[in-house]
């Protein structure tokens, strides 16, 4: 079964041939409203399996609102969500999700293992305590983020970069099939985001699905396999080799996007 | 006499009620430490305020019902109830309406006081009121307190921190991270709810002793107290409940010594005695700690700037500076650097330098700490391999660009 092309409102392209059998995600017709206000609107999205995926769109187009309404934060209005044709309920375990770094207070009382600790808690059991089983592989999910030597600092005493870095981790240490990441590049220095999308394209290597929501225009199509333009409603979604094309940018961001900002300038 | 209260051997009854004194006080300061990590410690406030309509609806009940108004069994459960109904509505108004959360709390707390102070007079005017007792609920008191009233407290005491300590760690995953403890399949709300649950019972079992204004200071002081002591959160739990049972268990012992010392008070002003010593000295979060390290600070920035003039061949112009250099070894007497001296200076050189690149791009993203003096501190502490590797590389090819 395949799915059919998706024509959005404004009649832009949609890639088809998105094989649904083999979808690590899919998104069909989510409408999520804040009050009367629709947040995001109709959003059909399918994402396959071993694909990174970059969720791209104005400020106030609906991308951390549709990771949170994939996620079952917020409530939706209408639509269905399945991952590997199953509803969240069921696979809960296989997915891992990260939150904004600003969405939580950094002086609360807690080391770094602590924080990746708390990505275990549904295998360990939250009444048990942690065995040296899991705390070998909390440090070891700390190495891949470059960050074995910080386990026992107070997250407090962290830089933006490295607070991101320990958000990664607490992720990986689910040993989760699909990722989703609210801009985990937001604000943080150029080695952290190389230590990151790197972690990323492994997971991408050992067939895991990552969806990110990314705002830097400049770095789609180094960093990206597929793309989704969202604002309120989906604009264009497929390959990033096809669908990133300025013509999408201008329909995803109309008159807000300079050229110099889009990555197509110089190409 | 207060030897022989705090050696547990001023009787039977005065032995339990300091037992039951201190146990509440474990409890409120495990339960307050969760309240207060999820930044909701206001609404024990309105709690404790919501109990009195309880309080008195209850005695009325029971006595025109036949029974003995005095039951406390019936009272706590008047209490409870009432203090429910107060939190559901705090609650309702805060998620269903504008009105922010400390809105809703004063307005709850103050029209379900002022009715339960109604309800109070009015008892207090009835034949079988005089004698109920019930104004010792407001600041607490042990004198009248039954072998039975003292057991009820005890085992509910241990019942709910049981509770706390069974589930304490995905309480603190809510408090640190709610939305992602959602996606764990934890509910942050049933999780509040058994937060607020069990602070209710707790204060509806320590009126009696602590009495319901003062619970308050209780369930606040001990775990804010706490925090002084320690960055981790289960640290703190433990260190709340030592200074809520101490507080407890000094305050009850204290108030057996005279007939007139009302217990609630001067168990506040014990818990306030130990937040003052750790408010003073804790480790890092005190105020002596800060002044401490405040002056080492100064020593730091004196030392940093020496030994960059060392570095960069510059004379040292500032006595202190000099001072502080030559008591280490760092500089002779006639200023001429020493050989560890210089081997320090090129060590912070190249931290200065690191630093100032890394700043330089920080302030480019906006991501700049400007509560850091980077400057002062190693760069390994702070900074990741890659990160230190990758600012070395660009410090290379700046220079390279500079040739």
């Amino acid at each position: 079964m395949t799915n059919f092309a998706l024509i959005a409102d404004n009649g832009a392209f949609v890639e088809k041939n998105v094989d649904l059998e083999s979808a690590a995600l899919n998104i069909q017709g989510m409408t999520v409203s804040y009050g009367s206000e629709p947040a995001i609107y109709s959003v059909d999205f399918n994402v396959a399996k071993g694909t990174l995926t970059a969720i791209i769109g104005p400020n106030g187009a609906g991308k951390s609102t549709l990771l949170k309404a994939v996620m079952g934060i917020i409530p939706t209005v209408s639509g269905q969500v399945r991952f590997f044709r199953k509803p969240l309920s069921k696979m809960r375990h296989r997915i891992s999700y990260v939150p904004q770094r600003a969405s939580v207070d950094w002086d609360f009382p807690a080391t770094v293992k602590d924080v990746v600790l708390m990505g275990l808690y549904p295998t360990i059991g939250f009444f048990k305590r942690a065995r040296p089983v899991h705390l070998d592989h909390v440090h070891s999910c700390l190495r891949k983020v470059g960050m074995q030597d910080f386990s026992d600092r107070q997250i407090g005493q962290l830089s933006g970069g490295q607070q991101q870095r320990v958000f990664l981790a607490r992720a990986l240490v689910q040993n989760a099939d699909v990722y989703l990441l609210d801009e985990p590049l937001a604000g943080v220095d150029a080695a952290t985001e190389t230590a990151i999308i790197s972690v990323l394209k492994d997971l991408k290597k050992s067939e895991k699905t990552v969806i990110v929501v990314h705002h830097d225009l400049s770095t789609v199509k180094d960093y990206f396999d597929h793309v989704l333009f969202i604002n309120k409603s989906p604009i264009a979604q497929g390959r990033t080799a096809k669908i990133f094309t300025e013509e999408n940018l201008s329909i995803t961001y109309g008159g807000q996007l300079s050229a110099a900002k889009s990555g197509l300038a110089g190409a | 006499m207060l030897w022989s209260a705090l050696s547990l051997t001023l009787g039977y009854n005065a032995t339990l009620v300091t037992l039951g004194a201190t146990l509440l006080g474990i409890a409120t300061g495990i339960s307050g430490t969760f309240l207060y990590l999820r930044k909701n410690a206001l609404i024990s406030d309105a709690i404790s305020h919501a109990t009195l309509p309880g309080l008195g609806a209850a005695f009325l009940l029971m006595t025109g019902a036949g029974l003995d108004g005095r039951n406390l069994i019936g009272l706590l459960g008047g209490s409870a109830i009432s203090a429910a109904l107060g939190l559901m509505i705090v609650t309702w108004l805060t998620t269903k309406t504008r009105l922010s959360q400390d809105a809703a709390i004063g307005s709850v707390l103050s029209v379900f006081f002022a009715f339960g102070v109604v309800l109070l007079t009015v008892i207090q005017a009835l034949p079988a009121g005089r004698q109920a007792g019930l104004e010792t609920f407001l600041l607490g008191s042990t004198a009248g307190m039954l072998f039975n009233d003292a057991v009820l407290i005890l085992v509910l005491g241990a019942i709910t921190t049981s509770i706390l300590v069974l589930f304490r760690r995905p309480i603190i995953l809510v408090s640190f991270d709610s939305t992602y403890a959602q996606t764990l399949g934890i509910s942050p709300q049933k999780t509040d709810y058994l937060v607020l649950a069990v602070a209710l019972a707790v204060t509806v079992i320590g009126m009696k002793i602590a009495g319901l204004i003062l619970i308050v200071a209780l369930l606040i002081i001990a775990p804010v107290a706490a925090r002084f002591w320690s960055e981790k959160s289960d640290t703190i739990i433990l260190i709340s409940a030592i200074f809520g049972g101490l507080s407890g268990y000094l305050g009850t012992a204290i108030s057996a010594t005279a007939p007139g010392l009302p217990t609630g008070p001067i168990i506040v002003l014990c818990s306030f005695v130990l937040f003052l010593v750790s408010f003073l000295l804790a480790p890092r979060r005190g105020v002596l700690a800060a002044a401490r390290s405040f002056w080492v600070f100064q020593r730091t920035v004196h030392m940093t700037q020496g030994l960059l003039s060392i570095a960069q061949n510059q004379p040292i112009y500032e006595p202190k500076t000099k001072r502080i250099l030559q008591r280490r070894g760092f500089i002779r007497a006639d200023g001429v650097a020493t050989q560890a001296g210089r081997a320090l200076a090129a060590k912070t050189l190249l931290n200065e330098r690191r630093w100032s690149f890394w700043r330089n791009k920080m302030q480019q993203t906006g991501d700049l700490d400007e509560s850091i003096v980077y400057s002062l501190v190693s760069i390994e502490t702070k900074l990741t391999h890659d990160q230190i590797e990758s600012i070395d590389r660009g410090l290379s090819e700046e220079q390279q660009e500079r040739v």
